[in-house]
């Protein structure tokens, strides 16, 4: 994307129907390290690196608690990215307060989409520069969303962003058809391997990368270093590849079927809405 | 012209009993189970006590709505303390909240008589009690409510806190067991029963200590 005439407001179209402040903010994401999140029937898992400034610095927190059943993993200006966490956590507790149940989470995303949208629409903001991966349990199972500054949001199977996330995206390509049946802890292990993807030759140890799980029977948590560093050395010890798990389902599993998630591939799952 | 007044109250009585006594390492709060409105039993079931944070529980005794709001108010404002800090709110942050949150409403109060028990940081019992519009204070035992007149007397008579002006400050804990101590309440609010109308049908006790929570239930006279 190159410096041009129409890329000074984001109430500004191009010729060609774009808003390339909104653009520029989805680059925003793209440069964050990367954070990636992965769902079957019954558990959501985010994973994410952590960058740190310097060797002297403490690592940025990228996945946040919004709630008992929803977490968030966050990737780009981190800063944006906490003030939605608590725009998420206060809608939640508020839903919680009115109607004494869990806020679900396909509405919560739309709200979040909604938020990101008004920034596309006034001279006097600027979009988000934050994308944001939001997984959470309903009554239908789990789910994982992803919201992006120019205020679509989409559901997947698993899903990469941030720099580098390409490799952790064909990781997960070749993986999802198996994530709907696999248990919570292969769930992790296909986590971290995405991660390692990722890293590109660096070595996974549990102070790069930080792993929650939120499923059926278990609220959203952020796995500890010395759990994350024991599956890490199960699976490096042992030499596997990625778990290999049996079942692939119905042809036509493209990467269409990740983001539109065909009701046919996938009926026993939580329904995707298109 | 001399002023018209409402025909209706915001408020009603609920009626019931709160009792809370804290110990070296443990604090027991109690309530009765029952609720009313003048002279008729609306449930002999209801429970007066919540859970506010791990180590912080209040029993509140007055017009069971306002109650319910206040719970519902303190708990959202837990979690918020929760994502904030990623820790449990102390039982005297908790005491200060309710008090800052009571204050709130000064010119239309909660019309709710709260006692507020647990364990501080050490793991010592604590108790606080308030007034409706958030005055509180520190105590070793406290009784609220509409047999709170039956129970203070006698809780004076055995656990006779030292006064809070003494210098150097004195200990506020009873030095009862916790046996001793559940036992004790049991007699309060068996005695409270006989004597006054909108006490009885069951008392809930609520055990606190470092081994975690425990909970009883005793029958009273449902007269």
């Amino acid at each position: 994307m190159f410096r041009n005439q129409y890329d000074t407001d984001v109430t500004t179209w191009s010729p060609a129907g774009r808003l390339f402040q909104v653009e520029y903010a989805m680059e925003a994401v793209k440069q964050g390290s990367a954070a990636i999140g992965l769902r079957s029937k019954t558990h959501a898992v985010l994973a994410c690196v952590n960058k740190a400034n310097s060797e002297l610095s403490s690592h940025q927190r990228k996945i946040f608690k919004v709630d008992d059943h929803i977490g968030v993993a966050i990737a780009g200006l981190t800063a944006d990215g906490r003030v939605l966490s608590r725009y998420m956590r206060s809608e939640c507790i508020n839903y919680g307060y009115t109607y004494e149940a869990p806020l679900p989470v396909g509405r919560l995303v739309v709200q979040l989409a909604d938020k990101a949208q008004v920034c596309t629409q006034r001279s006097w903001k600027r979009p988000y520069g934050v994308g944001l991966l939001v997984a959470g349990l309903d009554e239908s199972g789990a789910h994982l969303y992803y919201n992006c500054p120019s205020g679509n949001y989409f559901e997947y199977q698993a899903f990469a962003i941030g720099s580098r996330s390409q490799a952790a995206k064909t990781y997960l390509e070749r993986k999802f058809e198996s994530f709907p049946g696999s248990s919570r802890d292969d769930l992790i292990k296909d986590a971290l391997f995405a991660i390692r993807e990722t890293l590109q030759g660096e070595k996974l140890t549990s102070s790069v990368c930080t792993v929650a799980v939120v499923g059926v029977g278990e609220a959203f948590n952020i796995l500890d270093q010395a759990t994350v560093q024991a599956l890490i050395n199960e699976f490096e010890i042992s030499g596997e590849e990625a778990p290999a798990t049996a079942s692939v389902a119905e042809e036509g599993a493209g990467d269409a079927a990740a983001d539109q998630g065909g009701a046919a591939a996938e009926e026993e799952v939580a329904p995707m809405d298109i | 012209m001399p002023k018209e007044h409402a025909n209706w109250s915001p408020y009603d009585n609920n009626g019931g009993t709160c009792v809370a006594i804290a110990g070296s390492d443990y604090c027991v709060i109690a309530a009765d189970t029952r609720m009313s409105t003048g002279y008729s039993i609306l449930t002999r079931e209801y429970s007066k006590i919540c859970k506010l944070a791990d180590k912080s529980f209040m029993a509140s005794s007055g017009f069971q709505a306002d109650v319910k709001a206040l719970q519902k108010v303190l708990s959202s404002r837990h979690l918020i303390y929760q994502h904030q800090h990623n820790k449990q709110m102390s039982c005297p942050a908790m005491a200060q909240l309710l008090s800052n949150t009571l204050y709130y409403k000064r010119f239309f109060p909660y019309y709710a008589f709260n006692v507020l028990g647990g364990l501080d940081s050490e793991g010592k019992g604590c108790v606080f009690t308030y007034d409706a519009v958030g005055s509180y204070e520190r105590v070793g035992y406290s009784a609220q409510g509409s047999g709170a007149t039956l129970i203070t007397p006698f809780l004076d008579n055995q656990l006779k806190s030292p006064s809070p002006l003494l210098l150097p400050a004195k200990d506020a804990v009873t030095p009862l067991s916790e046996t001793e101590a559940v036992d004790l309440v049991k007699t309060c609010f068996a005695s409270a029963t006989e004597r006054d109308i909108y006490t009885g049908d069951s008392v809930e006790i609520i055990i606190l200590n470092a081994n975690g929570v425990r909970r009883e239930t005793e029958q009273l006279r449902r007269d």
